[in-house]
């Protein structure tokens, strides 16, 4: 096991942590009576339904599905019948996103599976490590894929495609991220800690699929049960090639370029991919997933959710895809407040929503409800604390002032598309000006142009 | 759930808290320590002074808010120019000429650029340089200290040349560092402004390259030229200048190496109007000077973000 003490290999902030949850254990939130399915969870193309209303469906059932490389199939988290299709406001974006309704029969059946074995079951990890060893990376490959596995740190891109570089990318390093640098969020870490197997096994087949000569698995300081955890069970497995990294909890670590910059001393081509520098991350849920979908043939129909902030009870939930986040805030039984943030994932960089009925999608990895303030943008006084706090070494106190005067080329002269909107800088602005959302605004301009 | 009830912002959600109000008053409660000595050195009337000026400065810019029909903050910046322009005048500047300064400083230097954060020059001296072409007798009207006497007895700065110290050197360095000297109000006791800046570092207010890049410019030039080093980074206005105008933020350059080049520029400018010009001091002319060109130090030096590939500019 390695640590990292050293600070300053990048800038960034010390937040509170927040981490209500962390000693919550994950429990399975009854099931919905009804989901709705968004058309885009994954970055990339688009997929298109395949079933209509009136249509049957199972637990597991492909519901859609695009040709494109870049994309990942959807299916259905519950069984029963497809009740009507409606739009749903992408909170990335405001734009439309078509959605279906399927209404829950109760029954929970499944579709016959593909399986090799059950997690669950193993007794002996020789045999499972052998087993794994047996699948050709192709056939891993492509049961990813028809899994339907998306980045889960929050990122969702296709899982397939990461795992797939192109051959001049030579790939040395896997480094497996449970990091989990943002505030409150927990669901990693309780991933860890009870799924810890599953997310181990999906880093064999991941070793299998790249080859890499490297293995990490990244953590913070502040979880040090995941960490003594993650030892444990790399010993009981026999697998010494991997190695665990504790890392300062500093944010925001559990960004691929800043990791890879604090683990590797690489530095990510601006515009580029950590392939670039032949590294791959992926988060430890996402490793659960590829387990789950290689070893058992189990599609992502479910995620642990983190449902925090002004709750009686903040919990861990292993919710369906589909799930209304209303259904996840009566059962923590919100605390009512005057003005409230509806988060979807951390208080950094997570997305507003207006509309409960929103649901549960492959990327959420928390919900979390926070005391809102009103607006209070004053004049930026160069104080340069964005400048000290940035990951990426920008200089954000130039954006508001260029967005709002519409020279958003010269935002490029700056580097703009080299933030990874973080929010270190607005977290530290003593102004209080919203530089996210100015950079946000100026990267949409331009795109636009 | 009340859909009222629900904001819609950008991220982030967690805000630090570090307020400008809560920066602008901690400098202000460092900059109480070289007011303090003033008091101390120059009695009452520089409370006066210090009262008057603070005051007009506030009310100058509540009046303009409320002229403008913009929001009037009380974000503490009114309160420092303040309190920076009584400790940058002479101590028996009469009262009148004080509030026509602060007027200044605010009214023109500050709002007429937009307020806070527009302002091009540092509004504490630009209200100074007017009441130097205003005023030229009075505000280059010295006196010893009289503590809490009421008599005054003129006397030359450090700097001028007509200056002559009776005890020994130890004595007159002795004299210089606590402030035992004749100066403008609050610039002449080196101890409390030091620790006035100390506590703005230890707060991690300012930022250490401008003060040390520029005092050590002085001392260097300042040897360079055959004189004591010691001796003219002690006197005049280097010290309130150095910790506590040349760092103002919204005046000086926001990059590191920026802030280098600002304050050897500082020190190169404030020695060759000590030995060169017709003032003997040169500290607010030389900050007013480089405060122009910030603008253009920040244009010039840009970052070089993570991960920028070294690119020849083909074009």
């Amino acid at each position: 096991m390695a640590i990292i003490r050293k600070k300053g290999i990048f800038a960034g902030v010390k937040l509170p942590e927040n981490k209500i949850t962390e000693e919550e254990p994950v429990k399975r939130l009854p099931l919905p009576q009804k989901v709705i399915i968004p058309i885009q969870q994954n970055i990339g193309a688009p997929c298109q339904f395949i079933v209509k209303r009136g249509n049957e469906v199972k637990v597991g059932q492909k519901i859609a599905q695009s040709d494109k490389f870049v994309s990942a199939p959807i299916h259905s988290p519950v069984s029963g019948k497809v009740s009507k299709s409606t739009k749903l406001v992408n909170p990335a974006t405001g734009a439309l996103l078509d959605a279906i309704t399927i209404d829950s029969d109760g029954q929970d059946q499944w579709v016959d599976l593909d399986s090799i074995l059950k997690i669950e079951d193993i007794d002996s990890w020789e045999d499972a490590l052998a087993e794994i060893d047996r699948i050709p990376p192709k056939k891993a490959l492509e049961k990813i894929k028809e899994a339907g596995i998306v980045g889960l740190g929050g990122a969702t891109f296709p899982t397939h495609v990461k795992l797939s570089p192109p051959p001049e990318k030579k790939i040395d390093t896997f480094i497996l991220n449970g990091c989990e640098c943002e505030p409150f969020i927990t669901s990693d870490h309780r991933i860890m800690l009870e799924y810890g197997q599953h997310v181990l096994l999906g880093l064999q087949i991941i070793k299998k699929i790249l080859n890499p000569s490297r293995l990490y698995v990244a953590i913070e300081d502040n979880k040090p049960d995941a960490i003594a955890h993650m030892n444990k069970l790399l010993e009981q497995m026999g697998l010494d090639e991997v190695d665990v990294v504790s890392l300062p909890s500093r944010y925001p670590m559990g960004a691929e370029k800043t990791l890879i910059k604090t683990i590797l001393g690489r530095v990510v081509p601006m515009g580029g991919l950590p392939m670039d520098v032949g590294v791959v991350v992926n988060n430890v849920a996402t490793s659960k997933a590829v387990a789950e979908a290689v070893l058992e043939g189990k599609p992502l129909i479910e995620k642990v959710v983190t449902v925090t902030g002004l709750f009686g009870e903040p919990q861990n939930l292993l919710a369906r895809i589909g799930t209304p986040i209303s259904a996840l805030v009566s059962h923590c039984k919100l605390r009512e407040r005057d003005q409230y943030h509806i988060i979807l994932g951390g208080p950094m960089m997570g997305l507003p929503i207006s509309d409960l009925q929103f649901p549960v999608n492959k990327g959420l990895n928390c919900v979390l409800i926070k005391e809102g303030y009103a607006d209070d943008e004053q004049n930026c006084i160069k104080c340069a604390r964005c400048i000290a706090a940035c990951p990426m070494d920008l200089m954000p106190l130039k954006y508001p002032e260029l967005v709002k005067n519409s020279a958003y080329s010269q935002c490029s002269e700056y580097y703009i598309a080299n933030c990874i909107e973080c929010g270190s800088c607005a977290f530290v602005c003593p102004a209080h000006i919203p530089i996210v959302g100015y950079i946000k605004t100026g990267k949409k301009k331009l795109a636009e142009k | 759930m009340d859909k009222n009830k629900i904001i819609i912002s950008h991220s982030p959600y967690l805000w630090k808290g570090f307020s400008t109000a809560k920066i602008m008053y901690l400098v202000v409660l460092a900059l109480l320590l070289p007011a303090a000595a003033g008091i101390y050195f120059f009695g009452l009337y520089a409370l006066l002074i210090i009262i008057a000026s603070v005051a007009t400065c506030f009310l100058t810019e509540l009046a303009i808010k409320k002229l403008r029909k913009k929001r009037f903050r009380n974000d503490g910046s009114a309160v420092i120019t303040g309190l920076l322009l009584a400790l940058i005048v002479p101590p028996r500047m009469p009262i009148w000429m004080v509030v026509v300064g602060a007027f200044f400083s605010i009214a023109v230097v500050k709002e007429a650029f937009g307020g806070l954060g527009h302002n091009i020059f540092n509004p504490a001296i630009g209200g100074r340089a007017f009441l130097a072409i205003c005023f030229p007798t009075q505000i280059t009207e010295w006196i010893e200290p009289t503590y809490f006497r009421l008599d005054a007895v003129t006397t030359a700065t450090p700097l001028s040349p007509d200056f002559t110290y009776p005890g020994t050197q130890a004595e007159l360095y002795r004299d210089l560092f606590f402030g035992n000297t004749g100066g403008s109000l609050g610039e002449t006791s080196a101890l409390l402004i030091i620790l006035g800046g100390i506590l703005l570092l230890a707060l991690r207010l300012i930022d250490w390259r401008i003060p040390i890049f520029y005092i050590g410019t002085v001392a260097l030039l300042s040897l360079l030229l055959g004189q004591q080093p010691l001796f003219q980074v002690l006197s005049g206005g280097l010290m309130i200048g150095a910790f506590f105008m040349a760092t103002d933020y919204v005046t000086s350059p926001v990059t590191r190496n920026g802030k280098i080049i600002f304050a050897v520029g500082l020190g190169i400018i404030t020695v060759l109007i000590r030995n060169f010009g017709a003032l003997d001091e040169g500290v607010a002319f030389s900050i007013l000077i480089m405060n122009a060109f910030t603008p253009l130090i920040d244009k010039y030096l840009k970052l070089k973000t993570l991960g920028l590939q070294k690119k020849k500019e083909a074009s």
